[in-house]
Protein backbone atom coordinates (compact mmCIF):
# COMPACT_ATOMS: atom_id res chain seq x y z
CA UNK A 1 0.00 0.00 0.00
CA UNK A 2 1.31 3.48 -0.82
CA UNK A 3 2.29 5.29 2.38
CA UNK A 4 0.33 8.42 3.24
CA UNK A 5 3.62 10.17 3.86
CA UNK A 6 7.22 9.29 3.39
CA UNK A 7 9.90 11.60 4.78
CA UNK A 8 13.57 11.15 4.08
CA UNK A 9 16.57 13.15 5.29
CA UNK A 10 14.30 15.97 6.25
CA UNK A 11 15.75 18.93 8.10
CA UNK A 12 14.45 22.26 9.30
CA UNK A 13 16.24 25.10 11.04
CA UNK A 14 15.10 28.36 12.52
CA UNK A 15 17.67 31.13 12.59
CA UNK A 16 20.51 28.67 12.14
CA UNK A 17 19.27 26.32 14.87
CA UNK A 18 18.24 22.90 13.69
CA UNK A 19 14.89 21.85 15.13
CA UNK A 20 14.11 18.86 12.91
CA UNK A 21 16.39 16.23 11.48
CA UNK A 22 14.46 13.17 10.40
CA UNK A 23 16.26 10.39 8.51
CA UNK A 24 13.18 8.45 7.74
CA UNK A 25 9.54 8.45 8.71
CA UNK A 26 6.63 6.69 7.12
CA UNK A 27 3.00 7.27 7.91
CA UNK A 28 0.60 4.56 6.82
CA UNK A 29 -2.81 5.37 5.37
CA UNK A 30 -5.62 4.88 7.84
CA UNK A 31 -3.41 4.56 10.88
CA UNK A 32 -3.23 6.59 14.04
CA UNK A 33 0.38 7.50 14.58
CA UNK A 34 1.19 9.12 17.89
CA UNK A 35 4.19 11.41 18.01
CA UNK A 36 5.43 11.88 21.53
CA UNK A 37 8.37 13.79 22.86
CA UNK A 38 9.36 16.53 25.26
CA UNK A 39 8.53 20.19 24.81
CA UNK A 40 10.58 21.80 22.09
CA UNK A 41 11.33 18.48 20.38
CA UNK A 42 9.89 19.75 17.10
CA UNK A 43 6.48 18.06 17.13
CA UNK A 44 4.46 21.09 16.06
CA UNK A 45 7.06 21.94 13.44
CA UNK A 46 6.69 18.44 12.00
CA UNK A 47 2.92 18.89 11.78
CA UNK A 48 3.31 22.22 9.98
CA UNK A 49 5.49 20.50 7.41
CA UNK A 50 3.02 17.62 7.03
CA UNK A 51 0.23 20.17 6.52
CA UNK A 52 2.31 21.94 3.84
CA UNK A 53 2.23 25.14 5.88
CA UNK A 54 5.97 25.33 6.05
CA UNK A 55 8.67 23.89 3.83
CA UNK A 56 11.60 21.81 5.03
CA UNK A 57 15.10 23.17 4.37
CA UNK A 58 16.18 19.93 2.77
CA UNK A 59 15.03 16.39 2.31
CA UNK A 60 12.14 14.79 0.51
CA UNK A 61 8.51 14.48 1.42
CA UNK A 62 6.23 12.13 -0.49
CA UNK A 63 2.51 12.48 -0.05
CA UNK A 64 0.50 9.50 -1.28
CA UNK A 65 3.49 8.43 -3.29
CA UNK A 66 3.99 11.77 -5.01
CA UNK A 67 6.99 13.99 -4.24
CA UNK A 68 5.82 17.26 -2.68
CA UNK A 69 7.02 20.49 -4.23
CA UNK A 70 6.55 22.93 -1.38
CA UNK A 71 6.55 25.93 -3.69
CA UNK A 72 3.62 24.67 -5.67
CA UNK A 73 1.11 22.54 -3.88
CA UNK A 74 -2.23 22.06 -5.61
CA UNK A 75 -5.18 23.33 -3.62
CA UNK A 76 -6.91 19.92 -3.82
CA UNK A 77 -3.89 18.35 -2.15
CA UNK A 78 -3.70 21.01 0.55
CA UNK A 79 -7.37 20.49 1.26
CA UNK A 80 -6.88 16.79 1.95
CA UNK A 81 -4.96 17.63 5.11
CA UNK A 82 -5.96 19.72 8.07
CA UNK A 83 -4.58 20.44 11.53
CA UNK A 84 -6.21 21.11 14.84
CA UNK A 85 -3.69 23.39 16.48
CA UNK A 86 -2.29 23.28 19.96
CA UNK A 87 -4.33 26.32 20.96
CA UNK A 88 -7.83 26.35 19.48
CA UNK A 89 -7.72 29.30 17.10
CA UNK A 90 -11.39 30.08 16.67
CA UNK A 91 -12.73 32.79 14.45
CA UNK A 92 -14.92 35.54 15.83
CA UNK A 93 -18.55 34.67 15.32
CA UNK A 94 -20.43 31.82 16.87
CA UNK A 95 -19.85 28.10 17.13
CA UNK A 96 -22.01 27.31 14.11
CA UNK A 97 -20.18 29.71 11.82
CA UNK A 98 -16.85 28.31 12.97
CA UNK A 99 -18.00 24.85 11.95
CA UNK A 100 -19.13 26.12 8.55
CA UNK A 101 -15.91 27.99 7.91
CA UNK A 102 -14.02 25.30 6.02
CA UNK A 103 -17.11 24.34 4.04
CA UNK A 104 -17.57 27.94 2.97
CA UNK A 105 -13.95 28.12 1.85
CA UNK A 106 -14.77 25.20 -0.44
CA UNK A 107 -17.86 26.91 -1.77
CA UNK A 108 -20.17 24.44 -0.04
CA UNK A 109 -23.05 26.60 1.09
CA UNK A 110 -25.40 24.08 2.60
CA UNK A 111 -23.62 21.87 5.05
CA UNK A 112 -26.31 22.30 7.66
CA UNK A 113 -26.91 18.62 8.17
CA UNK A 114 -23.21 17.97 8.61
CA UNK A 115 -23.00 20.84 11.06
CA UNK A 116 -25.93 19.51 13.08
CA UNK A 117 -24.45 16.06 13.14
CA UNK A 118 -21.00 17.26 14.15
CA UNK A 119 -22.38 19.49 16.90
CA UNK A 120 -24.31 16.53 18.23
CA UNK A 121 -21.30 14.29 18.09
CA UNK A 122 -19.14 16.63 20.16
CA UNK A 123 -21.86 17.65 22.59
CA UNK A 124 -22.02 21.19 21.26
CA UNK A 125 -25.65 21.38 20.09
CA UNK A 126 -26.74 23.78 22.81
CA UNK A 127 -23.77 26.03 22.11
CA UNK A 128 -24.47 26.47 18.39
CA UNK A 129 -25.21 30.19 18.71
CA UNK A 130 -22.69 30.97 21.42
CA UNK A 131 -19.99 33.47 20.46
CA UNK A 132 -16.65 31.69 20.18
CA UNK A 133 -14.97 33.97 22.70
CA UNK A 134 -17.38 32.93 25.45
CA UNK A 135 -16.47 29.24 25.32
CA UNK A 136 -14.53 27.35 27.96
CA UNK A 137 -11.22 25.78 27.06
CA UNK A 138 -12.72 22.32 26.62
CA UNK A 139 -15.61 23.61 24.54
CA UNK A 140 -13.29 25.63 22.32
CA UNK A 141 -11.09 22.60 21.79
CA UNK A 142 -14.12 20.52 20.80
CA UNK A 143 -15.26 23.22 18.37
CA UNK A 144 -11.80 23.29 16.79
CA UNK A 145 -11.92 19.52 16.38
CA UNK A 146 -15.46 19.57 14.96
CA UNK A 147 -14.46 22.31 12.50
CA UNK A 148 -11.70 20.07 11.16
CA UNK A 149 -13.69 16.82 11.16
CA UNK A 150 -16.59 18.27 9.21
CA UNK A 151 -14.20 18.60 6.25
CA UNK A 152 -13.68 14.83 6.22
CA UNK A 153 -9.94 15.21 5.66
CA UNK A 154 -7.87 12.34 4.34
CA UNK A 155 -5.23 13.23 6.90
CA UNK A 156 -5.99 14.76 10.25
CA UNK A 157 -3.16 16.29 12.25
CA UNK A 158 -3.86 16.79 15.94
CA UNK A 159 -1.54 18.89 18.07
CA UNK A 160 -2.20 18.16 21.74
CA UNK A 161 -5.97 17.90 21.27
CA UNK A 162 -6.64 17.31 24.96
CA UNK A 163 -3.99 19.35 26.74
CA UNK A 164 -5.33 20.91 29.93
CA UNK A 165 -8.74 19.29 29.65
CA UNK A 166 -10.76 17.45 32.26
CA UNK A 167 -11.37 13.68 32.02
CA UNK A 168 -14.87 14.19 30.59
CA UNK A 169 -13.57 16.21 27.65
CA UNK A 170 -10.57 13.94 27.18
CA UNK A 171 -12.76 10.88 26.93
CA UNK A 172 -15.21 12.48 24.53
CA UNK A 173 -12.46 13.74 22.24
CA UNK A 174 -10.61 10.43 22.31
CA UNK A 175 -13.71 8.49 21.39
CA UNK A 176 -14.46 10.88 18.52
CA UNK A 177 -10.90 10.52 17.23
CA UNK A 178 -11.18 6.75 17.38
CA UNK A 179 -14.59 6.86 15.69
CA UNK A 180 -13.50 9.05 12.78
CA UNK A 181 -10.48 6.85 12.21
CA UNK A 182 -12.63 3.73 12.09
CA UNK A 183 -15.53 4.99 10.01
CA UNK A 184 -13.60 7.09 7.49
CA UNK A 185 -10.18 5.43 7.60
CA UNK A 186 -8.78 8.88 8.28
CA UNK A 187 -5.02 8.92 8.66
CA UNK A 188 -4.30 10.61 11.98
CA UNK A 189 -1.09 11.98 13.37
CA UNK A 190 -1.57 12.68 17.03
CA UNK A 191 0.96 14.80 18.87
CA UNK A 192 0.72 14.36 22.60
CA UNK A 193 2.72 14.72 25.78
CA UNK A 194 0.56 12.08 27.32
CA UNK A 195 2.12 8.65 26.90
CA UNK A 196 -1.03 7.00 28.19
CA UNK A 197 -3.16 8.73 25.59
CA UNK A 198 -0.76 7.60 22.90
CA UNK A 199 -1.09 4.06 24.17
CA UNK A 200 -4.88 4.24 24.27
CA UNK A 201 -5.30 5.60 20.75
CA UNK A 202 -2.37 4.87 18.52
CA UNK A 203 -1.58 2.01 16.19
CA UNK A 204 2.04 3.08 16.17
CA UNK A 205 4.08 5.47 18.26
CA UNK A 206 7.09 7.58 17.34
CA UNK A 207 9.38 9.25 19.82
CA UNK A 208 10.82 12.58 18.78
CA UNK A 209 13.81 13.90 20.73
CA UNK A 210 15.68 17.07 19.78
CA UNK A 211 14.22 16.93 16.30
CA UNK A 212 15.21 13.33 15.67
CA UNK A 213 13.01 10.27 15.51
CA UNK A 214 14.49 7.96 18.10
CA UNK A 215 12.15 5.06 17.55
CA UNK A 216 8.97 4.19 15.71
CA UNK A 217 7.15 1.01 16.57
CA UNK A 218 3.79 -0.68 17.01
CA UNK A 219 2.17 0.55 20.15
CA UNK A 220 2.55 -2.86 21.78
CA UNK A 221 6.24 -3.12 20.99
CA UNK A 222 6.89 0.53 21.78
CA UNK A 223 5.67 0.18 25.34
CA UNK A 224 6.53 -3.44 26.10
CA UNK A 225 9.73 -3.99 24.24
CA UNK A 226 11.34 -0.81 22.93
CA UNK A 227 14.69 -0.97 21.17
CA UNK A 228 16.15 2.31 22.28
CA UNK A 229 17.15 2.97 25.85
CA UNK A 230 15.91 6.52 25.49
CA UNK A 231 12.45 5.20 24.67
CA UNK A 232 12.54 3.07 27.82
CA UNK A 233 13.56 6.13 29.78
CA UNK A 234 10.84 8.26 28.28
CA UNK A 235 8.00 5.84 28.90
CA UNK A 236 9.17 5.25 32.45
CA UNK A 237 8.96 8.99 32.93
CA UNK A 238 12.64 9.31 33.68
CA UNK A 239 13.17 11.92 31.07
CA UNK A 240 12.92 15.46 32.34
CA UNK A 241 10.40 17.40 30.25
CA UNK B 1 -21.60 87.14 22.36
CA UNK B 2 -24.88 88.21 20.86
CA UNK B 3 -23.54 87.59 17.40
CA UNK B 4 -22.60 84.07 18.32
CA UNK B 5 -25.95 83.33 19.95
CA UNK B 6 -28.01 84.68 17.10
CA UNK B 7 -25.62 82.97 14.75
CA UNK B 8 -26.37 79.63 16.34
CA UNK B 9 -30.11 80.24 16.25
CA UNK B 10 -30.00 81.38 12.66
CA UNK B 11 -27.77 78.47 11.78
CA UNK B 12 -30.18 75.97 13.30
CA UNK B 13 -33.07 77.65 11.46
CA UNK B 14 -31.25 77.41 8.16
CA UNK B 15 -30.58 73.76 8.81
CA UNK B 16 -34.04 72.74 9.88
CA UNK B 17 -35.96 74.88 7.37
CA UNK B 18 -33.91 73.28 4.64
CA UNK B 19 -32.09 76.31 3.29
CA UNK B 20 -31.28 75.61 -0.35
CA UNK B 21 -27.75 77.05 -0.33
CA UNK B 22 -26.83 75.23 2.85
CA UNK B 23 -28.07 71.88 1.58
CA UNK B 24 -26.44 72.33 -1.78
CA UNK B 25 -23.09 72.85 -0.04
CA UNK B 26 -23.66 69.84 2.20
CA UNK B 27 -24.42 67.82 -0.91
CA UNK B 28 -21.15 68.76 -2.60
CA UNK B 29 -19.19 67.96 0.57
CA UNK B 30 -20.84 64.57 0.92
CA UNK B 31 -20.30 63.80 -2.74
CA UNK B 32 -16.63 64.80 -2.83
CA UNK B 33 -15.59 63.20 0.44
CA UNK B 34 -17.87 60.20 0.00
CA UNK B 35 -16.46 59.29 -3.40
CA UNK B 36 -12.92 60.02 -2.22
CA UNK B 37 -13.45 57.68 0.72
CA UNK B 38 -14.89 54.98 -1.51
CA UNK B 39 -11.89 55.14 -3.83
CA UNK B 40 -9.52 55.20 -0.86
CA UNK B 41 -11.23 52.13 0.59
CA UNK B 42 -11.09 50.18 -2.65
CA UNK B 43 -7.38 50.95 -3.00
CA UNK B 44 -6.42 51.14 0.64
CA UNK B 45 -8.02 48.10 2.29
CA UNK B 46 -6.49 45.42 0.03
CA UNK B 47 -3.18 47.26 -0.14
CA UNK B 48 -3.07 47.71 3.62
CA UNK B 49 -3.86 44.02 4.14
CA UNK B 50 -1.15 43.00 1.71
CA UNK B 51 1.44 45.30 3.27
CA UNK B 52 0.50 44.11 6.73
CA UNK B 53 0.62 40.41 5.96
CA UNK B 54 3.22 39.68 3.30
CA UNK B 55 6.97 39.91 3.65
CA UNK B 56 9.01 41.18 0.73
CA UNK B 57 12.15 43.25 0.27
CA UNK B 58 11.46 46.97 0.49
CA UNK B 59 8.42 46.49 2.70
CA UNK B 60 9.81 48.62 5.54
CA UNK B 61 10.56 51.37 3.06
CA UNK B 62 7.01 51.36 1.73
CA UNK B 63 5.63 51.27 5.26
CA UNK B 64 7.68 54.32 6.20
CA UNK B 65 6.33 56.11 3.14
CA UNK B 66 2.76 55.23 4.09
CA UNK B 67 3.26 56.50 7.64
CA UNK B 68 4.62 59.73 6.23
CA UNK B 69 1.62 59.91 3.93
CA UNK B 70 -0.70 59.61 6.92
CA UNK B 71 0.41 63.01 8.12
CA UNK B 72 0.44 64.93 4.86
CA UNK B 73 -0.70 68.54 5.31
CA UNK B 74 -3.79 68.97 3.07
CA UNK B 75 -2.52 72.30 1.78
CA UNK B 76 0.63 70.64 0.51
CA UNK B 77 -1.42 67.92 -1.16
CA UNK B 78 -3.55 70.64 -2.71
CA UNK B 79 -0.45 72.41 -3.96
CA UNK B 80 0.97 69.23 -5.44
CA UNK B 81 -2.25 68.35 -7.24
CA UNK B 82 -2.55 71.94 -8.42
CA UNK B 83 0.94 71.82 -9.90
CA UNK B 84 0.19 68.50 -11.55
CA UNK B 85 -3.09 69.30 -13.23
CA UNK B 86 -2.98 73.03 -13.93
CA UNK B 87 -2.73 73.99 -17.58
CA UNK B 88 1.00 74.57 -17.43
CA UNK B 89 1.59 71.80 -14.93
CA UNK B 90 3.03 68.34 -15.44
CA UNK B 91 -0.08 66.41 -16.45
CA UNK B 92 -2.46 69.20 -17.37
CA UNK B 93 -1.14 69.80 -20.90
CA UNK B 94 -1.60 66.13 -21.79
CA UNK B 95 -5.34 66.79 -22.09
CA UNK B 96 -6.25 63.21 -21.19
CA UNK B 97 -9.77 62.38 -20.11
CA UNK B 98 -8.61 60.72 -16.88
CA UNK B 99 -6.75 63.83 -15.70
CA UNK B 100 -9.18 66.00 -13.77
CA UNK B 101 -9.44 69.67 -14.59
CA UNK B 102 -8.51 72.28 -12.03
CA UNK B 103 -11.45 73.78 -10.07
CA UNK B 104 -13.70 70.79 -10.57
CA UNK B 105 -15.22 68.29 -8.18
CA UNK B 106 -13.03 65.59 -9.76
CA UNK B 107 -9.85 67.49 -8.86
CA UNK B 108 -11.05 67.80 -5.27
CA UNK B 109 -11.78 64.09 -5.13
CA UNK B 110 -8.29 63.31 -6.45
CA UNK B 111 -6.68 65.49 -3.78
CA UNK B 112 -8.77 63.95 -1.01
CA UNK B 113 -7.91 60.44 -2.14
CA UNK B 114 -4.25 61.35 -1.72
CA UNK B 115 -5.01 62.48 1.83
CA UNK B 116 -7.29 59.61 2.86
CA UNK B 117 -5.72 56.62 1.11
CA UNK B 118 -2.53 56.55 3.22
CA UNK B 119 -4.67 56.73 6.36
CA UNK B 120 -6.82 53.81 5.22
CA UNK B 121 -3.75 51.83 4.18
CA UNK B 122 -1.85 52.57 7.38
CA UNK B 123 -4.68 51.78 9.79
CA UNK B 124 -5.62 48.64 7.85
CA UNK B 125 -1.99 47.56 7.91
CA UNK B 126 -1.79 47.71 11.67
CA UNK B 127 -5.27 46.23 12.11
CA UNK B 128 -4.45 43.05 10.18
CA UNK B 129 -1.10 42.89 11.96
CA UNK B 130 -2.99 42.43 15.21
CA UNK B 131 -4.68 39.24 14.02
CA UNK B 132 -2.68 36.39 15.51
CA UNK B 133 -0.36 34.56 13.11
CA UNK B 134 -1.58 31.36 14.69
CA UNK B 135 -5.12 32.07 13.50
CA UNK B 136 -3.92 32.81 9.99
CA UNK B 137 -2.07 29.51 9.95
CA UNK B 138 -5.19 27.72 11.16
CA UNK B 139 -7.23 29.36 8.41
CA UNK B 140 -4.76 28.17 5.82
CA UNK B 141 -4.76 24.72 7.31
CA UNK B 142 -8.53 24.61 6.92
CA UNK B 143 -8.02 24.97 3.20
CA UNK B 144 -8.03 28.69 2.50
CA UNK B 145 -6.38 30.09 -0.60
CA UNK B 146 -4.15 33.15 -0.28
CA UNK B 147 -7.01 35.44 -1.16
CA UNK B 148 -9.29 33.68 1.32
CA UNK B 149 -6.69 34.07 4.07
CA UNK B 150 -6.51 37.77 3.25
CA UNK B 151 -10.29 38.11 3.29
CA UNK B 152 -10.67 36.20 6.55
CA UNK B 153 -7.93 38.23 8.21
CA UNK B 154 -9.65 41.44 7.12
CA UNK B 155 -12.91 40.15 8.53
CA UNK B 156 -11.23 39.35 11.84
CA UNK B 157 -9.71 42.83 11.80
CA UNK B 158 -12.94 44.57 10.82
CA UNK B 159 -13.03 46.86 13.83
CA UNK B 160 -9.62 48.18 12.89
CA UNK B 161 -10.69 48.52 9.27
CA UNK B 162 -13.76 50.46 10.37
CA UNK B 163 -11.51 52.77 12.37
CA UNK B 164 -9.42 53.17 9.22
CA UNK B 165 -12.46 54.26 7.22
CA UNK B 166 -13.73 56.61 9.91
CA UNK B 167 -10.28 58.12 10.29
CA UNK B 168 -10.00 58.61 6.56
CA UNK B 169 -13.45 60.13 6.24
CA UNK B 170 -12.95 62.45 9.18
CA UNK B 171 -9.72 63.74 7.76
CA UNK B 172 -11.15 64.68 4.38
CA UNK B 173 -14.56 65.87 5.49
CA UNK B 174 -12.95 68.46 7.72
CA UNK B 175 -9.95 69.47 5.62
CA UNK B 176 -9.99 72.81 3.93
CA UNK B 177 -6.54 73.31 2.42
CA UNK B 178 -6.71 70.90 -0.48
CA UNK B 179 -10.28 71.52 -1.58
CA UNK B 180 -9.68 75.25 -1.44
CA UNK B 181 -6.56 74.97 -3.54
CA UNK B 182 -7.78 72.69 -6.30
CA UNK B 183 -11.52 73.34 -6.06
CA UNK B 184 -11.38 77.09 -5.85
CA UNK B 185 -14.48 77.45 -3.66
CA UNK B 186 -16.75 78.23 -6.61
CA UNK B 187 -20.28 78.94 -5.53
CA UNK B 188 -22.74 76.30 -6.64
CA UNK B 189 -20.13 73.89 -7.89
CA UNK B 190 -16.98 73.37 -5.81
CA UNK B 191 -17.96 75.09 -2.61
CA UNK B 192 -17.96 72.64 0.29
CA UNK B 193 -18.73 73.03 3.98
CA UNK B 194 -15.23 73.88 5.13
CA UNK B 195 -14.46 76.38 2.40
CA UNK B 196 -17.91 77.93 2.85
CA UNK B 197 -17.33 78.37 6.57
CA UNK B 198 -14.04 80.06 5.81
CA UNK B 199 -15.58 82.43 3.30
CA UNK B 200 -18.76 83.25 5.19
CA UNK B 201 -16.84 83.98 8.38
CA UNK B 202 -14.58 86.32 6.51
CA UNK B 203 -17.64 88.08 5.07
CA UNK B 204 -19.20 88.33 8.50
CA UNK B 205 -22.01 85.93 7.56
CA UNK B 206 -21.90 84.03 10.81
CA UNK B 207 -25.32 82.40 10.44
CA UNK B 208 -24.39 80.27 7.46
CA UNK B 209 -20.93 79.61 8.87
CA UNK B 210 -22.33 78.42 12.17
CA UNK B 211 -25.08 76.43 10.49
CA UNK B 212 -22.48 74.62 8.43
CA UNK B 213 -20.26 74.15 11.47
CA UNK B 214 -23.12 72.49 13.29
CA UNK B 215 -23.81 70.19 10.35
CA UNK B 216 -20.14 69.27 10.12
CA UNK B 217 -20.01 68.42 13.80
CA UNK B 218 -23.29 66.56 13.61
CA UNK B 219 -22.12 64.47 10.68
CA UNK B 220 -18.91 63.55 12.47
CA UNK B 221 -20.90 62.60 15.53
CA UNK B 222 -23.35 60.45 13.58
CA UNK B 223 -20.59 58.61 11.77
CA UNK B 224 -18.83 57.80 15.01
CA UNK B 225 -22.07 56.83 16.69
CA UNK B 226 -22.99 54.38 13.96
CA UNK B 227 -19.49 52.99 14.04
CA UNK B 228 -19.78 52.46 17.78
CA UNK B 229 -23.15 50.78 17.23
CA UNK B 230 -21.71 48.43 14.64
CA UNK B 231 -18.84 47.50 16.92
CA UNK B 232 -21.24 46.82 19.74
CA UNK B 233 -23.13 44.36 17.55
CA UNK B 234 -19.91 42.49 17.00
CA UNK B 235 -19.75 43.40 13.35
N1 LIG C 1 8.71 30.16 13.84
C1 LIG C 1 9.76 29.81 14.62
N2 LIG C 1 10.84 30.61 14.71
C2 LIG C 1 11.89 30.26 15.48
N3 LIG C 1 11.95 29.17 16.22
C3 LIG C 1 10.90 28.33 16.19
C4 LIG C 1 9.76 28.61 15.40
N4 LIG C 1 8.87 27.61 15.57
C5 LIG C 1 9.46 26.74 16.41
N5 LIG C 1 10.66 27.17 16.79
C6 LIG C 1 11.58 26.46 17.70
O1 LIG C 1 11.67 25.13 17.25
C7 LIG C 1 11.72 24.24 18.32
C8 LIG C 1 10.64 23.19 18.16
O2 LIG C 1 9.38 23.83 18.32
P1 LIG C 1 8.01 23.05 18.27
O3 LIG C 1 6.95 24.03 18.46
O4 LIG C 1 7.97 22.24 17.04
O5 LIG C 1 8.15 22.09 19.54
P2 LIG C 1 7.07 21.11 20.16
O6 LIG C 1 7.69 19.77 20.18
O7 LIG C 1 5.78 21.25 19.48
O8 LIG C 1 6.98 21.65 21.66
P3 LIG C 1 5.70 21.71 22.62
O9 LIG C 1 5.49 20.33 23.12
O10 LIG C 1 6.12 22.62 23.72
O11 LIG C 1 4.56 22.23 21.84
C9 LIG C 1 11.58 25.05 19.58
O12 LIG C 1 12.84 25.20 20.16
C10 LIG C 1 11.07 26.39 19.11
O13 LIG C 1 11.58 27.42 19.89
MG1 LIG D 1 3.97 22.03 19.99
Amino acid sequence: MTPAYQLTNLSKSYAGRQVLNIDHLEIHPGEILAVIGPSGAGKSTLLRILNFLESPDSGKVYFQGQPVNYHKIPLEVRRMVTTVFQNPALLSGNVGSNLQFGLRLRGLKDGHRDVDEMLERLGLTSLRRSPAHTLSGGEAQRVALARALILKPTVLLLDEPTANLDPYNVEMIESVIRGINQTHQTTIVLVTHNIFQARRLADRVALLLNGEIVETADTQTFYKNPCDSRTRGFIRGEMVW
Amino acid sequence: METILSGIIQGLKLFFYGDATLWQIIGVSAQVSGIALLISAVIGIPLGALLGLTRFPGRRMIQAMIYTGMGLPPVVVGLAVYLLISNNGLLGPLQQAWIPKLFTVEAMIAAQVIIAAPLVIGYTMSAVGEVSPNLRLQVRSLGATRVQVLGTTLREARRGVLVALIGGFGSILSEVGAVMMVGGNIEGSTRVMTTAILLETRRGNFELAIGLGIVLLGMAFLINLSAAQLQGKGY
